[in-house]
């Protein structure tokens, strides 16, 4: 025993060292950094008109660099689309979350009305001024997870064709309008500057609702079904035998 | 020494702590959050080197929104995996390969 607690000692300051030293080498790395040649703000200032809207983190986000934004959200559909993945292969018996206190359902109703206006503005606000689509989805599936933990299911969560709709519509919207610069002899994703703000705002309201929708899902789908292993087939016995034990 | 190096410097050792918390710990869930000071860490050095006397820089600023929620699903599905790891196997760690 007292070997054992030896060697995790040993492991563990041979770990710190090694640490210190990445620290270290990296925070030297940081002072003999090279200077950038080119100012990236002035480049972003200069080409902002014609972006379509007037912040320049939304400019980047949405035209400058919306391929990275476009690969993002498929990233997140992937997350989701695996996560469903396993919950399909998991028993699918109504869970144990949702608190049926009158606390929470009081103070959702002051703060429901609420996180939906904020999250309405925050989206209208992401052309000119910090807000967007991202911004505007996390605190949507702020709400739709305080709804949860309330014990109000969604109508639309058991309908599984409307879930998937809703999760793909932001990917499907961005990509059919980055393809749609194309047909015009553009290169991909890059819109008309006449139709540039129209489009982002398009674009927007669509990835708002996905990824409020993907957020959501993934944090539905890790539902405490259990506290160990063994209790999922104690607990479908005790389904499939009416005289067995009251359930915890 | 400058505010943006004070930044970077701050990121710099989060990411320290990050990597020793992944290395010392083996409860996947420790991994996880050590995971994520490692890429807290990381954000706070870009963004702080960016705005290195010249503003904020909306590139940069960009990158690391684009890069919090690519973080956020990876560790949403690094949960869900994780529970399903539990459910098989019973375990909170991965099995010692050393």
């Amino acid at each position: 025993m007292t070997r054992h607690l030896g060697r995790t000692l040993s492991r563990n300051a041979f770990a710190a060292l090694l640490c210190v030293v990445v620290t270290l080498a990296l925070a030297w790395a940081l002072v003999e950094r090279p200077v950038p040649a080119e100012h990236l703000p002035q480049r972003v200032a200069a080409s902002l008109d014609a972006s379509g809207v007037s912040h320049p983190v939304t400019a980047v986000l949405l035209n400058f660099r919306s391929f990275d934004t476009l690969l993002e959200v498929g990233v997140l559909l992937l997350a989701v689309v695996i996560a469903l993945a396993l919950r399909e292969a998991q028993p699918d018996h109504p869970d144990r979350m949702g608190l049926d206190n009158p606390l929470l359902r009081a103070v959702m109703a002051w703060l429901l009305p609420l996180m939906l206006s904020v999250a309405g503005y925050l989206l209208w606000a992401g052309s000119s001024r910090p807000g967007g689509a991202f911004q505007a989805g996390a605190v949507l599936a702020a709400a739709g997870v305080l709804l949860r933990l309330a014990g109000v299911t969604l109508p639309g969560f058991n309908r599984p064709a409307l879930l998937r709709s809703g999760l793909a519509i932001g990917l499907l919207v961005f990509v059919i309008v980055g393809a749609a610069a194309t047909a015009g002899g553009g290169a991909l994703l890059e819109y008309p500057v006449a139709l540039a703000g129209g489009l982002i705002v398009l674009i927007e309201l669509a990835l708002t609702l996905s990824i409020a929708l993907a957020l959501l899902s993934l944090f539905r789908l890790a539902p405490p079904h259990a506290d160990h292993p063994g209790d999922d087939a104690r607990q479908a016995n005790d389904g499939a035998d009416a005289s067995a034990e009251p359930r915890r | 020494m400058s505010t943006a190096l004070l930044y970077a410097w701050t990121g710099v050792v989060l990411c320290g702590l990050g990597l020793f918390g992944f290395i010392a710990h083996r409860h996947l869930l420790r991994r996880l959050l050590a995971f994520n000071i490692l890429g807290s860490g990381s954000f706070l050095v870009l963004v702080g080197l960016a705005q290195d006397g010249r503003g904020a820089d909306p590139a940069t600023q960009a990158l690391i929104l684009t890069g919090i929620v690519v973080a956020v699903a990876s560790t949403a599905l690094a949960l869900v995996i994780f529970r399903r790891w539990y459910r098989v196997s019973g375990h909170s760690a991965l099995p010692e390969d050393v």
